[in-house]
């Protein structure tokens, strides 16, 4: 834990807290349908001509069972969209590689993954998906779920800010607000940006570089049907190649990196991710494309502070996300930096720590800090591979997506996530109070716990049912290519990030199966729709309220005491659920190594 | 009827709340209760476990078996407890009724018959000096009535049978004569009766709060048990076959045994400690209200001040005596019946040692008030028929045209001392006899001793005090002022008595009312928390959700904190029962994983003693704290009027970070016992 990492990581905060009230600012004109902006002149006629299109009347607004309705039918139509894209991606144009159509699972999973904002990536990018689908199939999904959360997030906050009211905003206009306004604008820069750092944007088919030292690697030995030839054990059999050319992968990446970062989706180009010399090619680059993670997550608290008229509760909410951030950071800084004692006693270690699977240009410290504001929010973007991490190391980014990714979050999803859990702070205590508990005036009834608590129970059915449904069949583990914990802590990973709509992986398992792909495919869609309804009806709830004005008998929802009991709540009723899991997998994995023995 | 506080363990109770603890394992009465039902599947599961477990761990999974059962026999002794201090207060509330009793023509023959067990059709005798028992119409007589209670007119009316006057209310008195009602409304004890069964448990509907509660515990409960269930899978994968009862172990250990278990007797405590207070309460959501109210409306006659206004000061006119003024003053009021011509009288003796005078031997007669004199006083005869002197007393405007007519002159000091008493909320008395203008009476509202402290103590609570009132703006302001109330209505009607209730509760306040009168009874039914004097007429008594027996409208400020105590209660057991869950997590988890990954061994922070004994001292520490903390749940976590911020911050250190050490010193101690006494 070196003083540059310490200068890195307080110039990181700085900086979000700098962008924090521009953001929310912004956002303030931007989910407003009458808000005003400086991009009116140029984008007003062509909002106003995509509602003319879509036949959507932008001050009709919608209570909340219908904004729902929209929202679903949305997320439906553009999956089957996507997974007909993918389907037919061989006959469909801009595809120089001759790339074949993708399989059935594997285009369910990967259109759901995409819809869902999760990203997950169970194919390899290169060589699987054309630009045709990167930009049209993927891409498009890349802006629109991520206006869809960001949608959900503005609903429900005016569920919270109005009262006596029946709706909740109209779910076409926020959809298209914030993509034209947000979303678009901020990654037209940005892309550019990341071109000026080397990153590429063409329709160049890849390049063949021949290498200057011929490589020698293990390969699956291919029987003359192309199937893999397994042994007795049912291993397959490896042989030896030698490498003498490389394909260097193009394509209009820089597009793709800036709301994949922006948007929390998180969706390499590549299959290495943001660990690619191309994806991320420099060190600004690497610090823009962290702070882009986190950009809209923490101006949604501050557009919470405005839209509630209570500034501090909004900057007490930011406050609780730091607090865990900072908390999560010198965990997974400090193990990675620690090393493996193994190799320490072999006198092999690295001298700043483990670098396994890290990259050497961006170290321990910055590997640390992306695994865990990728998994914070629900990115999923990498820049080293957090199966290689140490067991406490990879506890990290686990542990932030079974909290619910409530750590500034994937755009908007964060938001509510979070909200979910003042809510239930609020309600117990209120309750220790002495009063029927109160949030910013309105009662937490029977009802709002009640969809607080399903959008958690949900997280925890989804993510423990799969994970134990996967761990005892052939195959779940038949997909794993470690053993022991670390192979536990891959399959819980798998649906943590799946539900978590996170889409980082703790590789190491083959993802790309029938049955994972379907599997992990319907726990991206349970943790993403089945969430959001019991918060859209939370809203729903919310909006009806009567606000009854604050007096002594009124406990403040900002200050020190609503910050400790806000992260007592997130830690208390948030993780406990994944305690055992956890012991199971990355805590017993570190107490073994620490007694000399790994997987 | 003063209660007495009871001892918590009393035997009397003790006793049948055991036996009941085993009758309340019935599945239908548990199931009403998620937490403690699963609790019991578990040590059901664990009782067959006791038999296909291997022979070696019999001894721990029966010792399971039965603390699991003792927790749900604990929970279930909580609530019986609750219930039987409920039926004890109830029972002595019955005999403390019984003292008002009514008289019940049945068959011709008089019965003694307990004023709220009157039937409708009932017909009741009352003569001078009974209270009638219940609303009803006069069949038989005819009798003088004070209404006081319902008109605060104190004159007398007249009540007889037939006719548009035969209509009589309960709480009112008969003055003369007899009269035989025929009761007219529902049996009277529908609210003790109600409240009965509310503190017995039988017929308790859960308030909102407990059932938005019981929602979080249910699912709670359901999330651990999927943790439980999924670890089985994960074991196995582990290599580690986690057997059922260990799962259940940690299952109970997990949910939220502590305030499930207690939660129902926490709610029929409260209505309990309601009912110590002399209070009958329709129900518990209306116990709940009380706490959450935040403005109240409180009448000023009887409540903020003694209800009559009463004579403080002499102001002599220049050049005469203040004895002299006293003299007079008191002989105007000799016969003056009212509180304000008693209080003059009263005023007189205190301050100038006047003895009251009899009437004849003055040879006065009383010259009583009217609409038309607007005074009243006494005319002297000497002898003959013609008065040789005539006093009186009256509103200055009156005096001053009845001095003048008598050829005498207003002084202009006397005009301005009405004038200053007027501006003090006070009400001037002019007091004259003939021409001479003698000085003048300050009369006051008197405020009730204590009643400051008890709106401040309101005002920490977050409660807002509305002073409602007949009196002019000015008087009403000068009242206001001196009982520190933070607003007043003054020359209220009943109509704008709803429409501020109305208005309160649109801008989001909860309203909390106290009111004895017919007129009432619309605000009270609009109050959120409407509370009847027991001296009410019956139709304030049915439009409100509580009764004051004691007919105490300050009473309100205990129900208020009996409705925020088992708030808090169940707000800081909820907090305590999930913060537990830390230190069993470190019991458990680290026993479980023992055997098959030694390693763990650091995270048995406890250093307990096996993975058996570190696991059953879990399960008892679990089961012991419910017994521990029914005091608790009984007589409520204290509450203190020292601002929201404040109790959170209390109450949180206490359960929250309380709970979270509390266990790990608990269940070590178990550990060092259970392995001490070797059993385990």
């Amino acid at each position: 834990m070196n003083p540059s990492g310490w200068i890195q990581f307080a110039v990181y905060i700085v900086a979000l807290v700098i962008i924090t009230k521009p953001m929310g600012l912004y956002l303030m004109q931007v989910l407003d349908a009458n808000g005003r902006t400086r991009l009116d002149p140029v984008l007003r006629p062509l909002e106003r001509g995509t509602y003319r299109v879509m036949g959507v009347d932008p001050n009709k607004e919608h209570d909340w069972k219908q904004y729902t309705f929209a929202m679903l039918l949305f997320s439906l139509i553009g999956c089957l969209f996507t997974y007909a894209i993918l389907r037919l991606q061989n006959i469909l144009p801009l595809n120089p590689q001759g790339l074949a159509a993708v399989s059935p699972d594997c285009s369910f999973n990967t259109a759901t993954s995409f819809t869902t904002n999760t990203n997950w990536q169970s194919y390899v990018g290169e060589t699987t998906m054309s630009y045709f689908s990167q930009m049209v199939g993927l891409a498009f999904h890349n802006f629109v779920s991520a206006a869809t959360g960001i949608a959900i997030a503005a609903a429900l906050v005016r569920g919270i800010a109005r009262h006596s009211a029946q709706t909740i905003g109209n779910f076409w206009v926020d959809l298209v607000r914030v993509t034209y306004y947000l979303l678009l604008p901020i990654c037209l820069v940005f892309a550019v940006f990341l071109v000026s750092q080397g990153m590429i944007q063409n329709f160049k088919p890849y390049t063949k570089a021949t290498l200057v030292e011929p490589m020698k690697v293990q390969v699956e030995k291919k029987s003359a049907q192309g199937e893999t030839i397994k042994d007795a054990d049912g291993k397959a059999v490896m042989e030896e190649q030698t490498v003498t050319e490389q394909n260097i992968v193009q394509g209009p990446m820089a597009s793709q990196v800036a709301i994949k970062m922006l948007g929390t989706n998180g969706g390499g180009y590549t299959n290495a991710n943001a660990a690619h010399p191309f994806e991320n090619p420099t060190p600004l680059s690497n610090v823009l494309q962290m702070l882009s993670i986190f950009a809209i997550g923490s101006g949604l608290t501050y557009y919470l502070g405005r839209m509630v008229k209570n500034q501090k509760h909004g900057w007490t909410v930011w406050a609780v996300m730091l607090a865990l951030f900072v908390g999560g950071v010198l965990l997974a800084w400090h193990s990675e930096a620690a090393g493996n004692p193994i190799h320490h006693s072999l006198g092999v270690a690295a001298a700043d720590g483990n670098m396994e699977g890290k990259e050497v240009r961006f170290g321990i410290f910055n590997s640390a800090l992306f695994a865990t504001i990728t998994t914070d929010a629900s990115c999923g973007a990498v820049n080293s591979m957090h199966d290689s991490f140490t067991p406490l190391g990879g506890f990290v980014p686990l542990f932030n997506i079974e909290l619910g990714e409530v750590i500034f979050g994937g755009v908007g999803a964060g938001l509510y996530g979070i909200l979910v859990f003042v809510v239930l702070a609020v309600f117990i205590a209120g309750l220790m109070v002495g009063r029927t508990p109160e949030y910013l005036g309105k009662k937490i009834e029977s009802y709002d716990v009640k969809m607080s608590m399903l959008a958690l129970l949900i997280l925890a059915i989804d993510i423990l049912a799969f994970s134990a449904w996967a761990i005892v069949n052939k195959w779940g583990t038949g997909a794993m290519n470690n053993s022991g914990p670390h192979g536990f802590s891959e399959i819980l990973y798998a649906y943590s990030s799946g539900t978590g709509n996170n889409g980082s992986a703790f590789a190491g398992i083959s993802a790309n199966t029938p049955w994972l792909n379907t599997t992990i495919g319907f726990a991206m869609l349970i943790g993403r729709f089945l969430m959001i309804v019991p918060i859209l009806a939370l809203a729903g709830s919310l909006v009806r309220k009567k606000v009854t004005p604050a007096s002594a008998g009124t406990f403040p929802v900002h200050g020190g005491t609503f910050f400790i009991l806000l992260i007592g709540t997130v830690l208390l009723i948030g993780a406990l659920n994944f305690v055992p899991a956890l012991a199971l997998g990355p805590i017993v994995e570190h107490f073994l190594m620490q007694g000399g023995k790994l997987f | 009827m003063k209660s007495k506080a009871r001892p918590l363990f009393d035997w009397e109770i003790v006793r049948p709340a055991i036996g009941d603890s085993f009758k309340k394992l019935n599945p239908r009465l548990m199931v009403k209760n998620p937490v403690m039902f699963v609790t019991m599947v578990g040590a059901a599961l664990t009782t067959i476990g006791i038999f296909t477990a291997e022979l070696g761990l019999r001894g721990f999974v029966a010792q399971l078996a039965i603390w699991l059962w003792f927790t749900v026999l604990f929970a279930n002794f909580a609530e019986a407890m609750a219930e039987g201090r409920g039926k004890a207060q109830a029972a002595s509330l019955r005999r403390a009724r019984k003292e008002t009793m009514a008289r019940v023509l049945h068959n011709g023959r008089e019965q003694q018959v307990p004023a709220p067990m009157l039937q409708k059709g009932d017909t009741v005798v009352c003569e001078s000096g009974d209270i009638i028992p219940a609303d009803g119409d006069v069949v038989e007589g005819i009798a003088s009535v004070d209404e006081a209670a319902i008109t605060g007119e104190s004159a007398p009316v007249i009540r007889e049978s037939g006719g548009d006057r035969s209509a009589v209310t309960g709480g009112t008195r008969v003055l003369s004569d007899r009269i035989v009602i025929r009761v007219t409304t529902e049996k009277g004890g529908g609210f003790l009766d109600r409240m009965i069964a509310l503190v017995e448990g039988a017929r308790r509907q859960k308030t909102p709060n407990e059932i938005a509660l019981t929602i979080l515990l249910a699912a709670l409960t359901f999330i651990f048990l999927l943790v439980c269930v999924t670890l089985r899978p994960f074991g196995i994968y582990s290599g580690t076959l986690f057997s059922v009862p260990v799962l259940i172990a940690l299952l109970v250990c997990l949910i939220p045994t502590t305030i499930g278990g207690l939660l129902s007797a926490i709610g029929i405590a409260g209505m309990d400690r309601v009912l110590q207070r002399n209070v009958l309460a329709m129900s518990g959501r209306a116990v709940e209200a009380a706490g959450d109210v935040d403005v109240l409306l409180l009448d000023k006659t009887g409540t903020i001040t003694l209800g009559n206004r009463m004579a403080v000061a002499f102001h002599p006119a220049p050049g005469i005596s203040p004895n002299d003024l006293a003299a007079f003053a008191q002989l105007s009021s000799l016969a003056d019946e009212t509180p304000e011509g008693r209080s003059i009288v009263v005023l007189a003796k205190e301050k100038f040692g006047l003895r009251a005078r009899e009437m004849h031997e003055l040879e006065a007669t009383f010259v009583p008030f009217t609409a038309q004199t607007r005074m009243s006083g006494v005319d002297l005869h000497a002898n003959g028929s013609q008065p040789t002197m005539r006093v009186r007393k009256g509103a200055a405007e009156a005096v001053r045209s009845f001095v003048e007519s008598a050829g005498g002159a207003f002084p202009q000091p006397v005009a301005k001392t009405v004038d200053e008493i007027s501006h003090r909320g006070g009400t001037p008395l002019v007091v004259a006899s003939d021409m001479m203008t003698l000085g003048t009476v300050e009369l006051k509202d008197v405020v009730k001793g204590g009643i400051k402290d008890r709106f401040a103590h309101l005002r920490k609570m977050g409660i807002k005090t509305v002073m409602i009132t007949g009196d002019n703006p000015l008087t009403a302001a000068a009242i206001a002022a001196e009982a520190g109330v933070d607003d007043f209505m003054a020359q209220a009607t009943p109509e704008q008595k709803l429409q501020r209730i109305r208005q309160e509760q649109a801008d989001g306040h909860l309203v909390a009312m106290t009111g004895d009168g017919t007129n009432d009874a619309p605000a009270l039914a609009q109050a959120d928390v409407g509370v009847a004097m027991n001296t009410g007429t019956q139709a304030a008594r049915e439009a409100g959700n509580m009764v004051d027996l004691d007919s105490n409208p300050t009473k309100l400020i205990d129900i208020v904190e009996i409705g925020k105590q088992m708030l808090i209660t169940r707000g800081s057991l909820t907090t305590f029962s999930i913060a537990n869950d830390v230190a069993k997590y470190f019991a458990i988890i680290p026993a479980m994983l023992m055997g098959t990954f030694p390693a763990i061994a650091p995270l048995n922070i406890m250093h307990l003693e096996s993975s058996t004994s570190a696991i059953l001292s879990a399960v008892i520490f679990n089961a012991l704290i419910i017994v521990a903390l029914i005091p608790l749940a009984l007589r409520g976590v204290a509450y203190r009027p020292i601002g929201a911020l404040a109790i959170l911050q209390r109450n949180l250190l206490i359960y929250g970070l309380g709970g979270v050490m509390v266990p790990f010193v608990g269940i070590k101690l178990v550990d060092l016992i259970i392995t001490g006494i070797h059993l385990i």
